[in-house]
Parts: C-alpha cells; structure tokens; sequence
C-alpha cells in the first residue's frame, strides 16, 4: 500500500516526541535516582546528579511515618466504591439500555449531565451534608460521595458496552420465556465484562487517586488516605525530599502494577469521556 | 468497622433489584417481552441524587445563606454574592482562571495533536516510548504536584542547580514564573490524556484517504493539514472542553505548589473558594464562587454534550487502543 511517504522517518514529529521524553524521563528519573540515595547526598550534589549512596531508608521511612495506615485507609476506600459501583451500575445501565419508557431516557439524561459536575463544586454542601449524617472524619464518608461521582461515567461506559450485545440474543431468550432478571445475569452480564472491568478499573483509579472529598471530609491520622498522606507529607517535612518522593513512588506502586497487568482495560478506565 | 457499616447502609440498595425482577414479570412479561422495568435503575438513581444531586442544589441554596460551619445556615439573601463582587481577590481569580485555563488549552492543543498523530503511526519504537509517555496519568494530581514541588524546590530542587537558567532559582517567588510552573505542571499531567484521545482518533482515519491523496503527490505535512486535522475535528472540540472544564476546576495543583501565592497571585477561583469556606469559615461565600463555577462548567459541557453527540446514546468507546 502507502509504501512512499508512510515508511520515510517523519522527522519533526519524531523529534518532537523525543523533547516529550526528555520532558517526562527525566522527572521520573530524578524521582528514583533520590528516593534510593541519603538525604545529605541529594542535598550536596543536587537531584541532577548520578546517586553515590545508596540506601532504601526512604521507604522504610515514609512506612515509619504513617503510610502503611493510609495504604490500608485507601485499599479500603477503593475496595467499597467498587463495589457500590458493581452493585448499582450494572442493573442501571441494563435499564437505560433496555427499558423503553421515557422516564428511563430522562436518568440517563441526568447522568450525563452529572459528568460536568465537578468534585471542586460540591465539596460545600458535601462537608454540611456529611457532618449533619455524623459521617465526618468516617472513611465511610468519603466512600460515598467518591462512588456518587463514579457513577456517571460508569454508566455511560457499560450502557455502551452492552448496547453491543446483539437483539437477536434477548429476542432468542425471550422466546425460551426469559425473564429480564435471568437475561441480566446469563447474558448481558457475561457478555459486558469487557465494560465490567473497565468501570471496575475507572472508580478504583477515582478512589485511589481522589484527594479533594478526603481533604474536607476527614481530619485525623486514622482515617488519613494516601493522597492526603502525601500532602501532609510535604507540609510537614517538606525538606526531607528523597523520603517525600519515596512516598510519591510508593504511592503510585499499585498503579503501576494494573499498567502492566491490565493495559487495555486502564487506558479505556482513564480515557473514559475522551474515548472518541 | 467501617466496612461493616458500608454494608448496612448498601444492602438495601443491592437488594432491591432482585425485587423488582422477581415481582415485574408476572405483571408484564408477555407485552414486553422480557424487558427490564424501570426500577432496575431505580437504586443507582436514588444514590446519585442524594450524593451529587441534591448537594449540588444545596450550593445554590447555600450561597444565599450563612454558615461558619457550627450550627445551622441562616439566609441572609444576596450578602455573599455582593461582597464578593466587591472583593478584589475574587476578581482578580477570575481572571487568573480564566489566564491559566487559556494558558492550559494553547499549550496543550498543539503538543497532544502532534504527539498523538505520531503515536498513532507505526514505527517501532512507539510502542516503547508510550509507555513511558504515559506514565504522568498514573499518578494522582496530588502525586504530580507534590513531585513537582519537590523538583523545583527553591534550595534543593533544580533550578537552584541551574541558575544560569532559572535566575535565583525561586520560581515560586514571583507571579510570572509562578504561573508558567503552574501551567507547566498542568501540561506534564494532562497531555498524556489528549495524546491518547488524539492517538485513538488518528487511528480511526481511513487509510484510504491517505492513498488517494499520495496518488495526488501530496507530502506529509499537506496530509497532516488537509487530511489528519479535519478528521480529527470532534476530538478537538472535545479536549478542548474538557481541558476547559478542568481548568476552570484546578484545585491541587495551586494548593500544593504555590498555596495561590506569592501573596494572591495564583489564588484562582477553585482555591479561593477552598480557602473561603474551609480556612476562613465563610461557607456562605464559599458556596457562591462553587456556583459560579458550576454555572460556568454546565455551559461548557452542555456544548460537550450536544456537540460530541452523547445525546444521541451511541457507543464511545470507539477508537481506543
């Protein structure tokens, strides 16, 4: 086929993803090279320069500072959204997909609607309504309005991915006298899983990375998130570089660990809205 | 203990499907045929009116009251909104939103269209570099930010190492420099995410038109303006709102980094609104900028919504890798 222009090196475009590297390859590289050298070295000879210690004490320290509560404190959050997500997205989007009525429309409407309201709006009357239910500085009370805010996206995403499912499949069913409950859990179900995992993959990068309902809605160590456990991190030892970015990198382990084993299913988790 | 309570609360919710399926069918099976009833999305709707729904019906109600965060609100009508009218650090972070937000898109479009048409082509190395490419989405805005503060550090970061670039090496000492770290910092973590919608879209361009217009004698680059950018369009619009809307929304970025110094130099409205209700315990005044920006986000994705197509219920995942 395009054999001609296709195969010659575009140039200016492969050079411009090269300056994009050295942009992104060389935060990351400082970032590492510090959390493995000891706080003198990093201060004397810069976070440019090659480590001439080496030591894991960064890690241990940012264990030692509060982190393997507020890993525990986050699995927990994430662990809860999604499961609310699992509970109230499939039944959901089953309904906007297959139930007719208008009213049904109308949810779906407002669900969409509800992808532009940002966290940063509500975070007033989230604090009130939070602190009225007693829920405040309660890790439940971050659960909450995180999978509330999961929802839309969710939604959309696994309405699209059963939209897919063929109609010939319910009307085969339908015939056999299927009720909509067992279409639910022996057909649209398993043939969604590609969605199911995507939305799975999308509240749990919500819940792991949110930081602004913890922020106002929680208040001591004990119910401390990682997120916030960094944030505190640099206000309060702010100099401690190394052992601030050994947290960073700590807190972007589990991340990186469903990079490499779910590739697919986490770029269509984060790509959500932009999936055009 | 907390787990436990999470499943208090939930399990009606969860049973309450199976409910309704058990009951819907003997009313109405043979007429429709086996469809699920509208109550199957009854739960999820009822959690999401009471968590993201009502609270943001109760920020325009709180905007007209006030609170300072113990007792109850009390209504004290346009108070709010006129003494933020008067507030000239409420004016001023207007227009430092509206100067990041810009800053955010000009920078951006072009970087993310180049870097995603290239990403989609086919050389070998691609598949190496994106993942290194990738990496800033999988931090947390929060992660981003505090490296970065880490990096520029005024004593121990870089540019106390590279004076002879960066001057006495405090970027966060004046306003200019603080805002080019700030949109700079935006750029290194959102990039990524246009690359990719702009990837997935490039990909999606029939080679068919590629060959015509080599048949044509086109070069590269009268194919990347005649062919790639048009096609390409709605993914335009599309970033481009969505960088909107996040900019508009840029919270921990400027708490981390500048804290909306120096002075209120980088106070953009998100952080002002932060910094109004849970610092100074003016809810009231809080809930009025949280509005304002509401208001301002529902325009621009009520233009996402009818330009993208979202109404009209198709698939979107079209295009992804």
């Amino acid at each position: 086929m395009s054999r001609g222009t296709r195969s010659r090196p575009n140039y200016l475009a492969g050079a411009g993803s090269l300056v994009w590297l050295f942009l992104v390859g060389l935060p990351l590289y400082v970032m590492l090279a510090a959390t493995v050298r000891t706080r003198s070295d990093y201060a004397e000879h810069g976070p440019l320069s090659f480590p001439e210690s080496f030591t894991l004490d960064n890690y241990t320290s940012a264990f030692d500072s509060g982190f393997g509560r507020y890993f525990v404190n986050t699995l927990v959050v994430t662990a809860c959204v999604i499961g609310i997500v699992l509970l109230l997205v499939p039944p959901l989007a089953y309904a906007i997909v297959r139930n007719r009525s208008r009213v049904t429309s109308h949810v779906f409407r407002l669900f969409l609607l509800g992808l532009a309201i940002p966290a940063q709006a509500v975070i007033v009357p989230m604090f009130y309504l939070i602190s009225e239910a007693g829920l405040y500085d309660n890790l439940l009370g971050v659960i909450l309005p995180t999978a509330a805010f999961c929802l839309p996206m969710s939604a959309l995403i696994l309405s699209g991915a059963m939209r897919d499912i063929s109609p010939e499949l319910f009307e085969a069913m339908a015939m056999d006298g299927a009720t909509p409950r067992r279409m639910f859990f022996q057909l649209v179900l398993p043939l969604s899983r590609g969605g199911l995992s995507t939305i799975v993959v999308f509240s749990a990068l919500q819940a792991w990375n949110g930081f602004l309902f913890p922020l106002v809605l929680t208040q001591s160590d004990s119910t401390k998130v990682v997120t916030l456990g960094l944030y505190n991190f640099q206000t309060e030892h702010g100099i401690d570089i190394p052992g601030l970015l050994g947290a960073v990198v700590l807190s972007m382990v589990p991340v990186l660990l469903v990079y490499l084993f779910a590739r697919r299913a986490l770029v269509q988790g984060l790509m959500g809205v932009g999936g055009k | 203990m907390n787990r436990m309570t999470t499943q208090i609360t939930s399990a009606p919710v969860a049973a309450e499907p199976r409910k309704v399926a058990r009951r819907r069918p003997e009313a109405s099976s043979a007429a429709r045929v086996g469809r699920p009833g509208f109550l199957w999305a009854l739960p999820a709707t009822v959690f999401f009116v009471l968590f993201a729904i009502a609270p943001l019906i109760m920020v325009a109600v709180l905007s007209f009251m006030s609170w300072n965060g113990l007792g109850s609100p009390e209504f004290v009508g346009l108070d709010n909104w006129s003494r933020l009218a008067d507030d000239p650090v409420m004016l001023k972070s207007i227009w430092l939103t509206l100067l990041l937000t810009a800053l955010g898109v000009v920078i951006q479009t072009p970087l993310s269209i180049v870097l995603g048409v290239w990403a989609a082509g086919h050389q070998r190395n691609r598949a190496v570099l994106s993942v290194v490419y990738f990496i800033p989405l999988l931090l947390s805005a929060t992660a981003v930010s505090v490296l970065w503060r880490a990096l520029l550090d005024p004593n121990f970061g870089i540019p106390a190492r590279a004076t002879w670039l960066f001057g006495d090496g405090n970027l966060f000492g004046g306003q200019a420099t603080a805002i080019g770290v700030l949109a700079f910092v935006s750029t290194w973590q959102f990039t990524p995410f246009h690359t990719l919608i702009y990837q997935g879209a490039a990909r999606a361009i029939p080679q068919v038109l590629y060959q015509a217009a080599e048949i044509d004698g086109a070069g590269r680059y009268r194919q990347f303006f005649h062919i790639t950018l048009p096609q390409l369009r709605n993914s335009v619009i599309t970033s481009m709102i969505l960088m909107i809307v996040g900019g508009l929304t840029t919270f921990e970025t400027v708490l981390i980094l500048t804290q909306g110094g120096p002075g209120t130099d980088t106070t953009i409205s998100a952080y002002y609104m932060y910094q109004k209700a849970f610092k100074g315990f003016d809810f009231g005044a809080g809930a009025a900028i949280a509005l304002a920006l509401v208001i301002a986000a529902t325009i621009v994705s009520l233009i996402v919504v009818r330009v993208s197509g979202y109404d009209k219920m198709r698939s979107d995942m079209e295009g992804v890798s």
